[in-house]
This record gives structure tokens, C-alpha cells and sequence, in this order.
């Protein structure tokens, strides 16, 4: 056996090294996708796929999956989603694993989020930031409870943009027939879950087929191929640039000779435009004043908007502090101590009537009390279960909460950011549950 | 930036990310300290912290664990940079700690494994209870699962099986007393990331990240720099070749990579078309086995 030898320079004028610095050095935004399924739905195949094909993934790694899969007909690219030695001993995946990989276009973070095991947690918690989710069907199976389930949360956490892949297409002799058999079926389901964005692919991820380029095989599909829809699909549109909203999440007084007067409110945008000028008003204050400026990342900006962390300054000199909403004067966000809200349950001991938990809302973070349990939703069926008693681990319902402090909210619906907040244990300081506000009854 | 559309481009994302992240460690947590190596990602995050809370200084010091294996040109950088931000340094020394008889020398001479009760020492004895970190899900699959917020017992351990769900942006920083946060606000950041982020803010590095003509000997496929570390041994032929360093660890373990890269632009381009991996190319320790990072970090190492 010889010993290895380190890998030579790179020829930075060779027409490759010029190539990829131009596509490294191009501007791109960031798509987050969140990917649901099990296992056997060849999900792990499909992620590998897409890491390999878009050149994510370097030589050492692939080298070791080539060891490991060494005696089959192909290589297992679903080694190279493989995770930690506590999840091969047990032959379960823990927990969402994030990739990255980029195009020319785009770069990409997929949240990989396991199929079985806490699928309601892990879902949740990858679904949260996704631009878009990805469900995958297995074509010989068709849809089934899990697809249903992946589907129903994506839509619940108002995921903007739903893909199903399906799947193992191969195995069906890429039945043009199954495919639309399914295709319509996810379709209708879809109709009922207010789904803004559908798109259904059929893939083979183990062959590659419409995963990177379109397939010879599939003549009657005119779509486009897997990646080529997460590099093209419009995102623009899914924030709000309405309704101003800026937590102010920590006071920035630097008490400094040289910035003596200086008093900003840094925070995170969550919705809207802000800019210099614009008349703002405090919550809870509810007073009124100007933005004197505000000051990005690289010095003043003109405007800001979300997700931009920045720091504000006012005109004039109010008592704000963390935990405080500023928006604009005739467009407020609902100032309130009740709750409605979609509530996910992430924990063993159940969610009751009358429990006290700590919840957080954008910067703030007060006590709460259940006041009631409305329903309990079945995530396959959407039937509404009122005879309920309680919450389960990766339970879903309808639940009435009373803070000790307003919130300053919208529905979800309307603002991903000021429609959110999240349960938190006071005891064990665990985080138990995540809430999606909905229009009181 | 403003562009017309109202998008970030990935790097002003990852940036607004990082700040808020730091932001909110500082709001909900008494005493952060930022873990700095003089490395390129503990850089970018100094970087952004002083970003965060600008024009204020960083409201928090940094930490150095030195393993008294450092290649001086970085330890140069770490003084100079923790001066010109007026920020307080705490050096968690192992070498006092084998002195005092608290860790004991492993017979390889890595201190890689040693370092971890010298850190968690140090965080004790100073009551740190949340510790930033420059670690990215990029490097390794024990990271690809690490929380933005990872939840630390009192003996720093990690347990991956049970880490607190970490929705939307709503961190829990909410600990008992002796317990920790580790943060890592790179999280979302590729080796990529950082370099072009070094590159467009123009961010001061040690000179070592560049390519320059250096004695070399060849370690298993590996090449490493003569220093005051690293001698050659008997049969061991020195060369001379441009190499530069990807990553900065201890001295007497971390290995260069042939390069021509003699300016950021062009560390960019060569990473753009390198098809190693970062710790594969450069670090012995991780070679161990398989889920070397794994244990490690269960122990506590960042």
C-alpha cells in the first residue's frame, strides 16, 4: 500500500478555478427548504442526490460512502446523510440535520427532518424557517398517512411553497397514469389545506431522473426538473412589506465620549419598511415620534426591512426598552392578553387546562395560563376532537391563553413573525410547545 | 444594502442571522464570553459582535483556551485585534493546567482532548453562562445537528438525543444555575461563506491563511510546515513549497495544503473548486475514527 499523497495546488488560472470563482462570487439569496419523509421513501437518497449532483459534496466523503456501500450495484448516496454513531446503533435518525449546497442561482439550507420519531417536533422545527417543503411519495404507495401528516404541517407552519416529490418512479415503469393518479390526489388534499404554491414532480432520486435535469423518461411530464424549480421559484413575494413591525430586542447606549448622546434601539425587522422620516409609534407606550435614522450592519441605511438587523433611532427621547413593538401609528399590531392559537405540543407531560408556562413572543417574554383546551386536531383526518381533555406529545389544538403582560400580535396568517411565540417549561426550562395565532372566536 | 426588490443576498442574510443571534444571547443571558482563537471563523464572529452592538463595544469578553501550541503569527493577531476592540481577553492557559496537575499530558502530545476541562474550568471559575462559538453544520456531521442555542449541563456535556426543539427564532436561552448555552451564531455559514464575507467587509487575518514558500515535511499524505512544533524526523525529506493553512489549530498538528493562494480572491477561487473538506484535509486528530467529533463534543469540546 503506498501512502497518500497531499493533493496539489490548485491552478488558479485554469478555466475551472475562473469558473468557480465567478459563481462563488456571484450574488444569490438563500432558499430554506425543509425536507419530510421516511426512510423508505428514499429521501436520504434524493438529499444525497442533490448534494452530489450540485457538487456539495467533497472527495473524502464520497470516498468513504463508496467503502461503505462497497458490493452493490450503486453507490449509496443516502450514506452521505448519515448521522451520528447514536443514530446507526439504533437505526433511527435523531433530529433535524442541515445541509447546504449551492447552484449559480441560489444557495440552499435544507432542514433534513426525520420521518418517524418525533415526527411532529422535528417537522415543526424545520418546517419554521422553510421557504418551502418537500414531501416525498413513494409512486408505488401512493399517498399515504405520513404524506398527508408532512403536508398538513407544512401548511399549518404556512410553509410558502409546497413540493411532492414522487418518488421511486422507476419502479412503476414511470407510469404516467400512477403519476397523476397521485398527483390528483395530493391536489385535492392540498385544496382543503390552503396550500398557496403546489408543485408535484416525478423523480427517480436513485437514478437521478428530473432530480438535476429532466428525464428521457418521463416524455408527458412538461414541468421542470426538482432543482430547477428551487432555483427558479419566486420567493419574493411571500414576506410582508405592509405592516411595520420592529421588536426592539436590546438598547444600545454606548455612555462613550464620542458617542455620548447616542441612545438606538437594535433590533430585527419582521415585517415591513422601515425609513427615515417615517412618523413610528412605541408599544405599549403607544407615543409617537420620528425615525431619526437607522444604522445597518456597514453604517446608515436609508431603509430597512426584514429579515435586516439593525438599529434604530428615534427623534425623540421616549422610555423604550426590550420587549417593546414599534410600528406605525395607523397600521398597530392587536395589543392583547388572549391568545387564540394553533398550538404543536412537544413534550411527554401534557398540555392541561390551567396550566402556567412561560410563552415567547418576538423580544418578550411573559407568563401565560391555559385558559381552555378547544379541540384537539387529528393531523390525518383534520377532525376536530372537543371531547379532549389534553395535549399529548406531538399533539396539535386549538388552545385559549391569558398572559400576565399584553403581546403586541397579528395572526399568523398575515405575519409569520408577530403570529408566532413558543411555550417554554418554568421548572425544567424545556421549550414544550409552539403557537400559531389565529383569529379569536 | 437596499436593493429594489427588497432581498438580502445570502451573506447580508447570514450576517442579520448571526446579530440577531448575538443580540438575543446578550439580552437574555448574564454572563456570554466569545470563544477567540485569532482562526478565521472566530474572526467573522468577533467581526459581527462588534457589528451587533456598534458604535458601543462588545458588551462581553473573548476567551482564549491556549494550548500553548499556537503558531505565533496567530497569537500576534489575537493581541492585536482584542486591543484596537478594547475588549477584555481571558486566557484559560493548558499548560498552567498540566503545571498545576489538573489535566495530564497525553502521550501523542495532542492537547486536543485535554483542552476540553481546562475550558470548562475556566467557564466555572469566571461564571460564564453562554459561550459563543465559531463552529459551522458545514464541518461535520455531529455539527450538522447542533442547535443555534445548544443547551450544556453542568459538566458541559452534550446530549444529542435530547436538545431543545429551537423554533423559528425563538430561542430558549432559559438555564439552571451551573448549567450553560453554547451559541454559534456561524451555524449557517459554509467555509465559503466566511471567505467571501472576509473578502467583501476586507477583515484583517493572520498572514498564515495565505499562500507563501515554507519548509515542509510529508506526514501520512499530509504536509506540515517546520516550526518550533514540528521537526523533521529521521528519513523525513524538507522541501520547499508554497502552502498556506485552511484551518488554525495547534501547531504541532495541523497540517498545510499545497497553494498558489496569495490573496483573499484567490483563496476564494481555490476553494471554490477544492474537493476536500476542510478538517479531512488539514486536521489529524479528526482522522481518529469516524465519530471522533461526536465524542468529543459530548465531552464538552467546542
Amino acid at each position: 500500500m503506498t501512502a497518500p499523497h497531499p493533493d496539489p495546488a490548485v491552478d488558479l488560472h485554469s478555466r475551472a478555478a475562473e469558473q468557480a470563482a465567478e459563481i462563488a462570487a456571484a450574488r444569490k439569496d438563500i432558499l430554506r427548504i425543509a425536507t419530510a419523509g421516511s426512510v423508505d421513501d428514499g429521501k436520504s437518497t434524493l438529499i444525497g442526490r442533490l448534494l452530489y449532483d450540485s457538487k456539495a459534496v467533497f472527495e473524502d466523503q464520497y470516498e468513504a460512502v463508496e467503502r461503505a456501500s462497497a458490493g452493490g450495484d450503486y453507490v449509496n448516496l443516502a450514506l452521505l446523510t448519515d448521522g451520528l454513531r447514536a443514530e446507526r446503533e439504533q437505526g433511527i435518525t435523531i433530529d433535524v440535520a442541515y445541509r447546504y449546497f449551492a447552484t449559480p442561482r441560489r444557495t440552499f439550507i435544507l432542514a433534513d427532518t426525520p420521518g418517524h420519531v418525533q415526527y411532529t417536533r422535528n417537522m415543526v422545527t424545520g418546517a419554521s424557517t422553510a421557504d418551502l417543503a418537500i414531501v416525498l411519495v413513494d409512486a408505488r404507495k401512493g399517498m399515504v398517512e405520513q404524506s398527508r401528516r408532512h403536508a398538513f404541517l407544512a401548511s399549518l407552519l404556512r410553509v410558502p411553497h409546497l413540493v411532492v416529490a414522487v418518488n421511486k418512479m422507476d419502479l412503476v415503469d414511470w407510469s404516467e397514469a400512477t403519476f397523476e393518479a397521485i398527483r390528483d390526489e395530493f391536489s385535492a388534499f392540498a385544496a382543503k389545506l390552503d396550500v398557496p404554491d403546489l408543485t408535484v414532480v416525478p423523480i427517480s432520486a436513485l437514478h437521478g431522473d428530473n432530480v438535476v435535469r429532466r428525464s428521457e423518461h418521463t416524455p408527458w411530464y412538461d414541468g421542470p426538473s426538482l432543482l430547477h424549480h428551487l432555483e427558479h421559484v419566486h420567493v419574493a413575494s411571500d414576506r410582508n412589506l405592509v405592516d411595520v413591525r420592529f421588536p426592539v430586542q436590546f438598547v444600545i447606549r454606548p455612555q462613550s465620549d464620542a458617542h455620548h448622546d447616542y441612545r438606538g434601539y437594535a433590533g430585527t425587522v419582521a415585517s415591513g419598511v422601515l425609513r427615515t422620516g417615517d412618523e413610528v409609534q412605541v408599544l405599549p407606550s403607544g407615543l409617537t415620534t420620528t425615525i431619526a435614522g437607522i444604522d445597518g450592519p456597514r453604517g446608515p441605511v436609508e431603509e430597512a426591512f426584514a429579515p435586516m438587523a439593525v438599529t434604530v433611532r428615534l427623534a425623540d427621547d421616549l422610555d423604550v426598552s426590550r420587549g417593546d413593538m414599534i410600528c406605525r401609528p395607523a397600521n398597530a399590531p392587536h395589543v392583547t392578553q388572549d391568545l387564540d392559537a394553533l398550538v404543536c405540543w412537544m413534550t411527554d407531560e401534557p398540555l392541561r387546562p390551567r396550566q402556567r408556562l412561560a410563552v415567547k413572543h418576538t423580544t418578550r417574554t411573559v407568563r401565560g395560563m391555559v385558559k381552555e383546551l378547544q379541540y384537539r386536531l387529528d393531523v390525518n383526518s383534520l377532525h376536530r376532537d372537543q371531547e379532549a381533555g389534553e395535549l399529548g406529545l406531538n399533539d396539535i389544538g386549538r388552545v385559549k391563553l391569558r398572559t400576565t403582560q399584553p403581546l403586541f400580535v397579528d395572526d399568523y396568517a398575515r405575519n409569520r413573525v408577530t403570529g408566532r411565540f413558543i411555550l417554554v417549561d418554568e421548572a425544567t426550562n424545556a421549550t414544550v410547545g409552539a403557537g400559531m395565532l389565529v383569529p379569536g372566536s | 444594502m437596499t436593493t429594489p426588490d427588497y432581498r438580502l443576498s445570502q451573506l447580508e442574510t447570514l450576517e442579520a442571522e448571526s446579530i440577531h443571534v448575538i443580540r438575543e444571547v446578550v439580552a437574555e443571558l448574564e454572563r456570554p464570553v466569545l470563544l477567540f482563537s485569532g482562526g478565521k471563523d472566530s474572526i467573522v464572529m468577533l467581526e459581527l459582535a462588534r457589528k451587533a452592538f456598534a458604535p458601543a463595544r462588545i458588551p462581553f469578553p473573548v476567551m482564549h483556551v491556549d494550548t500553548g501550541l499556537n503558531f505565533p503569527e496567530v497569537l500576534e493577531f489575537r493581541d492585536k485585534r482584542v486591543a484596537e476592540l478594547g475588549v477584555q481577553l481571558v486566557v484559560a492557559s493548558v499548560p498552567d493546567a498540566i503545571a498545576a496537575g489538573t489535566v495530564k499530558e497525553e502521550p501523542n502530545g495532542s492537547r486536543n482532548r485535554i483542552q476540553t476541562p481546562v475550558l470548562l474550568d475556566a467557564v466555572e471559575e469566571h461564571g460564564f453562562t453562554a459561550l459563543f462559538g465559531g463552529a459551522r453544520r458545514d464541518e461535520d456531521k455531529a455539527r450538522a445537528k447542533e442547535r443555534m442555542f445548544s443547551f450544556r449541563d453542568e459538566f458541559g456535556q452534550w446530549d444529542p438525543k435530547n436538545q431543545r426543539p429551537e423554533i423559528w427564532d425563538l430561542y430558549n436561552g432559559r438555564i439552571h444555575l451551573g448549567e450553560s448555552i453554547r451559541v454559534f451564531p456561524l451555524s449557517n455559514w459554509t467555509e465559503l461563506d466566511i471567505w467571501q464575507y472576509i473578502a467583501r467587509e476586507q477583515i484583517a487575518i493572520p498572514p498564515l491563511y495565505l499562500a507563501q514558500e515554507r519548509d515542509v515535511v510529508e506526514r501520512q499524505g499530509m504536509l506540515y510546515a517546520v516550526n518550533e512544533f514540528i521537526t523533521p524526523r529521521e528519513g523525513e525529506q524538507v522541501r520547499r513549497e508554497s502552502v498556506r493553512y485552511r484551518t488554525v489549530g495547534d501547531a504541532n498538528l495541523t497540517a498545510a495544503v499545497p497553494s498558489e493562494a496569495r490573496t483573499v480572491e484567490e483563496v476564494i477561487a481555490e476553494i471554490a473548486v477544492t474537493r476536500m473538506t476542510e478538517r479531512g484535509a488539514t486536521r489529524g486528530d479528526d482522522k481518529v475514527s469516524d465519530a471522533a467529533m461526536e465524542d468529543r463534543k459530548k465531552e464538552g469540546y467546542f
